[in-house]
Order: structure tokens, then C-alpha cells, then sequence
């Protein structure tokens, strides 16, 4: 936790504007990763952060140590997909492929100790070479809102899919 | 057929489609054969109608009663254990008007019944229902025309499933041929069997399925296409090229009958069976220098680590990949059109292992391969390149698998041999022979 964290600092859950600066926080994500600007919303995850892609259909509290995961990055590995992604011999997102990311029904559902549980619908569309690629589902975050700029210590992507129809999930969605 | 490879017309037939001249090393495919739905028919007939093909493991359906639903060529098919534990496969298909009679993926059931107008079938596929009389003749019942049909021909190996829908196939072990030797490799890498992890995933290839058979067993593109990820695994500390049993390229491919083929060779990255690389940790060193030994002491010095050390990417024809690399992998796929294909993967993992080393088998696993994989996705891309590629098959015709025809003795995995296994394969079954 950054050291002028304070839990007075956090906004409680019956915050009336908690809701709306949640949303300002996810919309700045979302145009990171529309933009390309990996770099920076990596910045956004706080240290020893997880991202997780589930398998499809699974339910929503599946453990990626017994269950085979799309994607169960710890901070390393998240950092190293971040890297990957910048190279030109990362091919499939080579040349890049144009993404856009649409959020909404964000809810912040839980405030322990100045975490919040937050969720929302996703719809991402990727686009490349004539074939746009539609992914949707479910974001589930916990948000540490003790820091200034607020941290995602884990966003764990439930994509509702019965299969992975684009094939691939070279972006983050 | 000097002319047709030095200035090679586009070709007719579906046997012309694959050329091979020994004396000059030359072997070429048509890229028609990618592109054409009439060749895509004729497979079906020819390859999928007639070959065996991977229908599941067992650890999938453990209990008795337990069920699978599955598309297999074309098929939509019920993979199950009936009350006592006997292994079936039925065509998922009601005899009475046709609807598919079990339409969960996964389940366990006493019985299966038909929504559509309820007719019902026991686990062993026989009729159950009870109409009263009047509804049907007695002659209704006989020769099983009210049961579940069973598939024509289902049999296993080291509890790998697979059917036949032609009848008189010849036996799965024969079909195997040399490949029954590398399942064993998978197959004794535990005392208490092997299980496929979770559900497995799903995902679609905007390219013709042959071009996955030959890139799952493909090295020669390792290094240029999946740079990123030998970038990670040295980043991270999993990279690993110091092994005794040579250089990533050296042991070579070895050509098992029937179209199937393997490569094999010392591994660059970690192996939960049974090769430590320093990023799992000194704690995990120990556990896993126990199963070294176990493997040496079960099988002797030379088979007991070339189970834990080698990896294998091996195709048995027409399109089951059984890949035992830095995670044990085993894929299917199907052509949806001559341009698209459905790919199936699992996990498969030693039953009752270490709860921290199937941790780290999973994540090896999707670290290189899958859809959010550091190196899948980059062959999902060069594959569908190349189908992209195929627009232009009437100016540039052939595809040129050569590479390592000259060589004298055991071809190299970077060579192409294990293609050109595959494709003589794919020429004389699309010329008619069983």
C-alpha cells in the first residue's frame, strides 16, 4: 500500500459520488487499452495485482490453480504480457489491431477496509483485417481506493461466450 | 513430373495435389487443397468417414453414469459410462424424429430423455419408454430400431477414446502403429493414471484444418514465429538449455505409419514431469527431482528420463495432436468450411499430483498455448496468413515442403518430413484407400 494511504481517504460505500468516480476510473481504463496505451494502464494495477480470464461457462469463482484458465496472470506475468504485446514480433496483434471497449451496469457491489468490489458489463470489439472480433461478458474488480490515483489489485474478465468464437485473446479485453 | 514442379500447372485431380520428387528433393502441395469446398467433400468422405478419430479420454466420464456430449467429424455424439461403468458412444440423434436427445455439455443421468415428444433411453442407449398399447406394434421395439445407435466402431488405447464410423476399419491399435509407443510415454507418467484438467477449450481458426496438422508439429518455425515467448521464459527464468540430451532441434522426428509422425527433443522450458527450472523455486527442486527418480526407477535410467526430460509434439493422422511439451496438450480439430476450422484443447495431468505442481502445469500451459497463450495465438496468426495467402493460388500454386530431403539418415525436427508423412497419407486416403 503507497504510503500516504489512509483509510479516511477512501470513500465509503454509501459515498453518493462513489458510483460516478468508479466509472470515470474504469471509462480512463477502457480508453488506455483503445488507445494502446498498454504502458499506462498497466500503471494502473497495483503491485502483486492478478488479471484473469476464467474458462467459459465455468462460473464466475473458478481457481485457476485447479481449472485451465485463458489467461491467470500474476503481476510478473501481466507485466511480460504488457512487454510481449509492444514488440512487432508479438504477430497476432501485429500490425495492431484497432479495439474498442464498452463498459456499463458498473456497480460497486462491496468496501472492505477501503477495497472496493466492483462490477460491470463489458462489450469489446476488435478489429482486424476485415474480421471483427466481439467479446463480452463480465469485469469483476477489486479497487484499492486508499491511493491516490486509485490501484486495481485484480480484474478478473467473465466472458459470457459459450466458446471463444475469435479464437484468439491477444488484447485485453 | 519434372514439368508440373519447374513450372507447375495448377492441378485438376485431388491426387495431383501432392507431388513428390524423391530424386530431385523436391515436394510440393497445392494450395487448392486449402481452399476448395470440393475438397473439403471428398475429405469427409475419404479421411473423416473412414480414419479413427479422437473421441475423448476416460478420466472425462469417470463415474459410472457420467456423460459427455461431443462433435467428432461432423458428428454430434454422446460419450458415456452406463450403470456398469461400460464405456459408449452414441450418435446424438433421437430415432424416433431426430432431435439431439442430451443437450448439456456434461452430466450424470440415469437415463436420457428426448424433449421433443419423450421418448426415452437407458445409459446403455435401450429404448425405455412405456406407451400403452395401441400406441405402437409389437415389431416396433425389434432389432434396436428404438435404441440409441451406437457408433460402428469405438475403442480405446491407455484410456484414449476414439471411433470409426466406417465399419470395417481396420483395429485402433493397428491404426496407431507406431504411435502406441508415445501414448504409453504420456500414459506412464503416473501410477494412478491420467485425467484431463477442467473443461478444456474451444476456439475457432479462420483456416483450413490441415494447416494446423502440420503447424502442431512443425519446428522449423518455432524460433521466428515464437520469439516472444522464449523472450519470456528468459525473462522469467524458465528458460532452460543446458541440457545433456542436446539442443533444442537435435533428437529428431521419427515417421510412426499411417500419416502419423513425431518429433521429439531436449526441452528448453520446465516440465511439472519431471524437469525443475529455477523459477518454481528451490521448494519445488526436491518434488520434482522425486518424480525424476520415480520415472527412472519404474523404467530404467534411459525410458525414465526421457519421459521426464524430452518433449514430443506428435500427429496422429488426420488430426489429433498430442503435444507432451512444457504441459501436456492434446488437440482436435475440425473443418467448419475449407477456410475455418473449430479446434478443441485440453489439459491433460497426472491423476492426484502435487496441488502446486498441477498450479504450475496450468499455467505452463496457458503461458504458450491457448487462445491468451504467448505463442497460440502467433501460430492462429500465421496460419490464417497463409489462408490469406491462398487468394493468390492461381498465380503462385504450390506450397514447397522440401526442406531436409537431401539429408542421409534420421530427419531433423526442423526438417519437414513429418509434413510430407501426413500429406502421402492425405493423398492415398483422397485417392481411395483405406
Amino acid at each position: 500500500m503507497n504510503a500516504d494511504a489512509s483509510l479516511a481517504g477512501a470513500p465509503g460505500l454509501d459515498d453518493p459520488g462513489l458510483r460516478s468516480r468508479m466509472e470515470d476510473f474504469l471509462y480512463l481504463e477502457a480508453d488506455l487499452l483503445d488507445e494502446w496505451r498498454i504502458e499506462e494502464w498497466f500503471a494502473m494495477f497495483a503491485e502483486g495485482a492478478t488479471y484473469e480470464v476464467p474458462p467459459t461457462g465455468d462460473g464466475d469463482e473458478t481457481d485457476p490453480a485447479t481449472s485451465l484458465f485463458y489467461i491467470a496472470d500474476d503481476y510478473v506475468r501481466l507485466r511480460e504480457r504488457i512487454e510481449r504485446l509492444k514488440k512487432k514480433e508479438a504477430h497476432s496483434e501485429f500490425p495492431r489491431s484497432r479495439q474498442r471497449h464498452m463498459i456499463g451496469n458498473v456497480r460497486v457491489t462491496g468496501m472492505d477496509a477501503g477495497v472496493a468490489e466492483v462490477s460491470c458489463n463489458f462489450v469489446t470489439w476488435r478489429a482486424k483485417r476485415g474480421v471483427v472480433d466481439t467479446y463480452y461478458g463480465k469485469h469483476r474488480y477489486r479497487i484499492d481506493c486508499t491511493c491516490r490515483p486509485w490501484k486495481i489489485k485484480a480484474k478478473r474478465s467473465i466472458l459470457d461466450m459459450d466458446m471463444l468464437y475469435p479464437g484468439k485473446l491477444t488484447i485485453i479485453v | 513430373m519434372d514439368t508440373a514442379l519447374v513450372n507447375p500447372e495448377i492441378p485438376s485431380g485431388d491426387v495431383d495435389m501432392v507431388v513428390e520428387d524423391r530424386e530431385r528433393h523436391l515436394f510440393r502441395v497445392a494450395r487448392r487443397a486449402f481452399t476448395e469446398q470440393s475438397v473439403l467433400e471428398r475429405e469427409h468422405d475419404t479421411i473423416f468417414d473412414r480414419c479413427w478419430l479422437y473421441l475423448g479420454h476416460g478420466s472425462e466420464i469417470a463415474g459410472n453414469c457420467d456423460f459427455i456430449t461431443r462433435a467428432v467429424g461432423g458428428r454430434e455424439l454422446i460419450f458415456n459410462r452406463d450403470r456398469g461403468g461400460a464405456v459408449h458412444a452414441f450418435l446424438n440423434t433421437c430415432p424416433h424424429r431426430g432431435a439431439m436427445v442430451v443437450r448439456e455439455r456434461k452430466g450424470n443421468a440415469l437415463s436420457f430423455r428426448c424433449f421433443y415428444h419423450g421418448w426415452s433411453f437407458n445409459v446403455n442407449g435401450r429404448f425405455a419408454s412405456r406407451f400403452e398399447e395401441g400406441n405402437y406394434g409389437k415389431e416396433h421395439y425389434g432389432g434396436g430400431c428404438a435404441d440409441l445407435a451406437q457408433v460402428p466402431r469405438l475403442e480405446s488405447y491407455r484410456d484414449f477414446w476414439f471411433v470409426n464410423f466406417d465399419r470395417n476399419a481396420m483395429s485402433l491399435a493397428d491404426y496407431l502403429a507406431g504411435a502406441r509407443e508415445y501414448i504409453d510415454l504420456v500414459a506412464d507418467q503416473s501410477e494412478a493414471g491420467m485425467e484431463v484438467v477442467g473443461s478444456g477449450q474451444q476456439y475457432r481458426i479462420n483456416a483450413n484444418w490441415k494447416l494446423l496438422a502440420e503447424n502442431s508439429i512443425d519446428a522449423f518455425h518455432g524460433f521466428p514465429v515464437h520469439s516472444t515467448y522464449f523472450d519470456y521464459l528468459k525473462n522469467i527464468g524458465s528458460l532452460r538449455m543446458d541440457s545433456g540430451t542436446g539442443d533444442f532441434t537435435a533428437r529428431g522426428m521419427t515417421d510412426l505409419g499411417n500419416g502419423h509422425a513425431v518429433i521429439e527433443y531436449a526441452s528448453p522450458w520446465g516440465r511439472p514431469i519431471a524437469r525443475w527450472v529455477p523459477s518454481w523455486g528451490e521448494e519445488k527442486r526436491e518434488l520434482v527431482e522425486r518424480l525424476r527418480q520415480n520415472l527412472v526407477q519404474r523404467f530404467g535410467e534411459e525410458r525414465g528420463l526421457r519421459i521426464a526430460e524430452t518433449s514430443r509434439n506428435m500427429l496422429i493422422f488426420p488430426n489429433l495432436v498430442i503435444n507432451d511439451i512444457m504441459a501436456i496438450t492434446i488437440r482436435t480439430f475440425y473443418p467448419e468450411a475449407p477456410d475455418r476450422m473449430t479446434v478443441s484443447a485440453w489439459a491433460l495431468a497426472a491423476r492426484g499430483e502435487d496441488s502446486e505442481l498441477r498450479k504450475l502445469r496450468l499455467f505452463n500451459f496457458l503461458e504458450f498455448l491457448g487462445p491468451g497463450g504467448f505463442a497460440t495465438p502467433d501460430d492462429q496468426e500465421a496460419l490464417e496468413n497463409c489462408q490469406r495467402g491462398y487468394k493468390n493460388r492461381r498465380e503462385v500454386a504450390w506450397n514447397d515442403i522440401s526442406k531436409g530431403m537431401p539429408r542421409v539418415g534420421r530427419p531433423m525436427n526442423d526438417d519437414e518430413e513429418q509434413m510430407r508423412c501426413f500429406w502421402r497419407q492425405w493423398r492415398q486416403r483422397m485417392a481411395g484407400a483405406r
